[in-house]
């Protein structure tokens, strides 16, 4: 039992007034360790509302510096940002908000050699990725480590989502592989609007708060797809797949694999 | 005519027809940037030419979404 500072109650006390969440619930997610992979678009309010919440423990995986081109979406990186690795730059601003919080970072590629090393020490892990390849490695590595994960997509004006726990269907039960690299959407198909990170990421860290506070009904075997340009909101039932290459009856996947990435450059 | 559902909305279609047929029909841009289920059973890609599809089905394209951005 943690002894809550007068502080802390004051600062938590939204979350403590909740029935469903209360004092019990709230040491529930300061005992919490997550993994955030990606301080992209999705990672950032999903880091932010993490650290606001008061999650004990907050990893970020991200290679990346901090362009001009993420600020239309990143809200957790700054103009001043620019330059500076992502995980930095996330983890100043988690601290600001929650100094409470411990933020360790991995400047570094999530990928077949150090998945399973990194997801070993959390007990949920947010995919925040912006490409397949990592997708299906955490999916993977997940299924592998018996972690539970919330997965997140944005494209355009639409994102989706689903939050898998061992013996709930897998993203390769009904996504199967990566498609082809070459056939990812070319830049001028691509593109997202800015707030719809926001609204995906938010409902990731809402899925991740209800998983250790266990409220509610989480969106397992369910994925959640939402269209922005008509606020149509919909909820896909998916299943466990049996032939399922990873979670199925006779898996076949025995090891990580790091699948080829598309490559997409603006600048080009 | 026979009704089949795509992505929850009812459609009016001529049978027989494949889930091949469906996706072509629906104008689907990008078919490889699609999964498919029927009545919520994973339909395999190499399958598509042959699942023929019937009255009251339930069909749902589930579109892959990465992040928004593809940095190689």
């Amino acid at each position: 039992m943690i002894d809550f500072t007068e502080e802390q109650i004051q600062r938590y006390s939204r979350h403590i007034l909740l029935q469903d969440v209360g004092v019990e619930g709230q040491e529930r997610i300061m005992n919490a360790r997550v993994l955030v992979v990606g301080a992209g678009g999705l990672g950032a309010p999903v880091s932010l509302y993490l650290a606001a919440a008061g999650i004990g423990r907050i990893g970020i995986v991200d290679a990346d510096e901090v362009d001009l081109s993420n600020l239309q979406r990143q809200v957790i990186h700054f103009t001043q940002d620019v330059g500076v690795p992502k995980v930095e730059s996330a983890k100043e601003k988690m601290l600001a908000i929650n100094p409470d919080v411990q933020v360790d970072t991995f400047h570094e590629y999530l990928d077949s050699s150090n998945a399973l090393d990194i997801i070993r020490d959390y007990d949920f892990v947010v995919d925040g990725t912006d490409n397949f390849p990592v997708k299906f490695l955490i999916n993977d590595a997940c299924v592998m480590a018996g972690k539970p994960f919330s997965h997140g997509g944005i494209l355009r004006f639409n994102g989706q989502t689903f939050t898998h726990l061992p013996g709930t269907a897998c993203y390769r039960c009904f996504f199967k592989e990566p498609p082809p690299a070459g056939a990812v959407p070319t830049c001028s198909q691509a593109g997202v609007l800015g707030a719809i990170a926001g609204m995906l990421g938010t409902i990731q860290a809402a899925e991740t708060l209800k998983y250790f506070t266990g409220v509610g009904q989480l969106l397992t075997n369910r994925l959640l797809t939402f269209d922005a340009k008509t606020m149509q909101f919909r909820t896909i039932p998916v299943r466990q797949r049996p032939s399922c290459e990873i979670c199925g009856e006779h898996p076949t996947i025995d090891h990580l694999i790091d699948y080829e990435q598309a490559a997409c450059d603006l600048r080009k | 005519m026979a009704k089949i559902y795509v992505n929850g909305e009812v459609q009016e279609v001529n049978l027989p027809l494949n889930v091949t047929e469906l996706i072509k029909a629906n104008d689907v841009q990008q078919p490889e940037m699609v999964s498919v289920q029927v009545n919520e059973e994973f339909a395999d890609r190499n399958e598509w030419d042959s699942l023929q599809l019937k009255e009251g089905d339930h069909v749902d394209f589930l579109y892959f979404m990465g992040g928004g951005s593809y940095k190689g």
